[in-house]
């Protein structure tokens, strides 16, 4: 198996590292929420030409995270997607639809009940 | 003394294929800023990892989106099999390599024929859907489908293309060359078509960098970078050239596409003389554990298909980035200082696919 370059970073340290990955010249790529056990576990990928690597946070249900669209303006399309299908919180996103950006029937389909 | 106006464009419109909502905030006939809305098509697909076995889910991976099918599948299965360490036969690749560059030619062509609708040149619309019939008529051939087509399985491909059926291609796409080459003609060098393009949507190459664009609507900026040099499937045994532009207008991105059509027929035609003889498949036994994130380049751009598996029959998460969705920022960009007559075209440069987006 592949070994994918994945580092688990703690949540308050997550802008830092944010800061100088994007001072190397990376790309944001995606960020994708996952719901393990009674965590969400955040994991934001970059790429610079053909390296991929990923930092990865582990955050309880009510875990207020910073928006990292400060550093990257595309993350704001990957944070209003967490916040409206799993309802993890996101503070200070750059362009924030407040739970309207997929217009779902459900709130937060994609929630486990912990 | 200007008027500030906001005229909703979307989610339906004679332009758009899918559904996608824009609020354009004018200055008389100057598009200041863009604020998109979307969620019309979401139909909850990475949910259903909780009800489709991996297997299984091949299946929905393909039905995310009609024209970008095959790649997919093809991704999702592609992780899948990393994952789980399943080397798949070399024939397997190939001809996942050969449906592959067909999909990014008959997605190009239907893009071609929107391009031409939006403005206006219905004649040119239907001729690049007639030449995009010829595809489809070849997919139905191998494979039995037009657009979603079933071919990817975990462990291989399920359908040949046995090498009689190899030469009548080949003997097809150098018929179709000539006709490509009349089509494409108008694109590039009729005046009519030029003046909707050229310095249109002009997307720099920092821009298209800071935004993370990807696909034609970032190598159309001078980015060299094309997921398919990672080697995926066959694609370590095929050379070929990253095709760039440096003048990231609208012309430069339906250049691109245009290049990358020819380019295919080329890496087809090497795959047809390289394709190994042996099985199709691997049997698959046991259930995939850990994660991997797998990139292929769909004809939009970078694809991401990203799973987490728990050795259960079931996916913990099934997470597609699509290429749409990374090249929304770069659309809202170009259409800032845009006028508004070209905001459908400029809409279509970025090639949207919002059943991709959406998911």
């Amino acid at each position: 198996m592949i070994i994918q370059n994945i580092t688990t970073i703690p949540h308050e340290n997550l802008l830092e590292t944010v800061l100088k990955i994007k001072h190397e010249g990376y790309r944001l790529v995606q960020i994708c929420a996952t719901t393990i056990d009674a965590e969400y576990e955040i994991t934001y990928s970059f790429a610079l030409g053909y390296d991929f690597l990923s930092y990865r946070i582990m955050i309880a249900e009510d875990t207020e995270i910073m928006s990292i669209s400060p550093v990257f303006s595309p993350a704001f399309l990957y944070e209003n997607e967490m916040k409206d299908l799993f309802g993890i919180k996101v503070n200070l996103i750059s362009l924030d639809y407040n739970g309207k950006f997929y217009n779902l029937d459900k709130k937060t389909p994609y929630k486990k009940t912990i | 003394m200007s008027t500030r106006s906001i005229v909703p464009f979307g989610p339906q419109h004679p332009v758009l294929p899918e559904p996608i909502h824009l609020d354009l905030v004018l200055e008389d006939e100057t598009v200041i800023e863009a604020i998109p809305s979307i969620g019309f098509v979401h139909r909850g697909l990475e949910k259903l990892v909780e009800k489709k076995d991996f297997n299984e889910y091949v299946y929905v991976a393909e039905r995310i989106c009609g024209i970008c099918s095959f790649i997919h599948g093809m991704g999702y299965c592609s992780a899948v099999e990393t994952v789980m360490g399943i080397e798949v036969p070399r024939r397997a690749d190939y001809l996942r390599t050969i449906w592959a560059e067909m999909s990014r030619i008959h997605s190009h062509l239907l893009w071609l024929g929107l391009l031409a609708d939006s403005f206006g040149f219905e004649s040119l619309f239907m001729q690049s859907w007639k030449l995009r019939e010829k595809i489809l008529d070849m997919f139905e051939l191998t494979t039995g489908g037009r657009v979603i087509f079933s071919v990817n399985m975990i462990g291989g491909v399920k359908r040949d293309i046995d090498a009689d059926t190899l030469k009548l291609f080949l003997g097809i796409f150098d018929d179709m060359k000539k006709e490509l080459n009349a089509l494409t003609n108008a694109f590039l060098n009729d005046y009519s078509v030029n003046s909707r393009l050229k310095g249109i949507g002009i997307l720099t190459k920092d821009k298209a960098h800071e935004l993370s664009a990807v696909g034609p609507m970032m190598r159309s900026s001078g980015i060299e970078f094309d997921t398919r040099k990672l080697g995926y499937a066959a694609y370590n045994d095929i050379d070929f050239e990253i095709i760039t532009s440096l003048n990231g207008d609208s012309y430069a991105r339906t250049e691109v596409r245009i290049k990358e059509m020819f380019q295919s027929i080329e890496i087809i035609r090497q795959a047809a003389s390289k394709i190994p003889d042996t099985e199709l498949s691997v049997k698959v036994k046991g259930f995939p554990q850990g994660e991997h994130f797998m990139r292929v380049e769909q004809p939009r751009g970078e694809a991401v298909y990203y799973i987490k598996a728990n050795g259960t029959a079931f996916l913990e998460r099934m997470r597609v980035r699509t290429p749409t969705f990374a090249n929304l920022p770069a659309m809202l960009e170009v259409l800032k200082g845009c006028q508004f007559a070209d905001v459908p075209t400029l809409i279509l440069t970025i090639d949207p696919c919002i059943s991709c987006t959406e998911r």
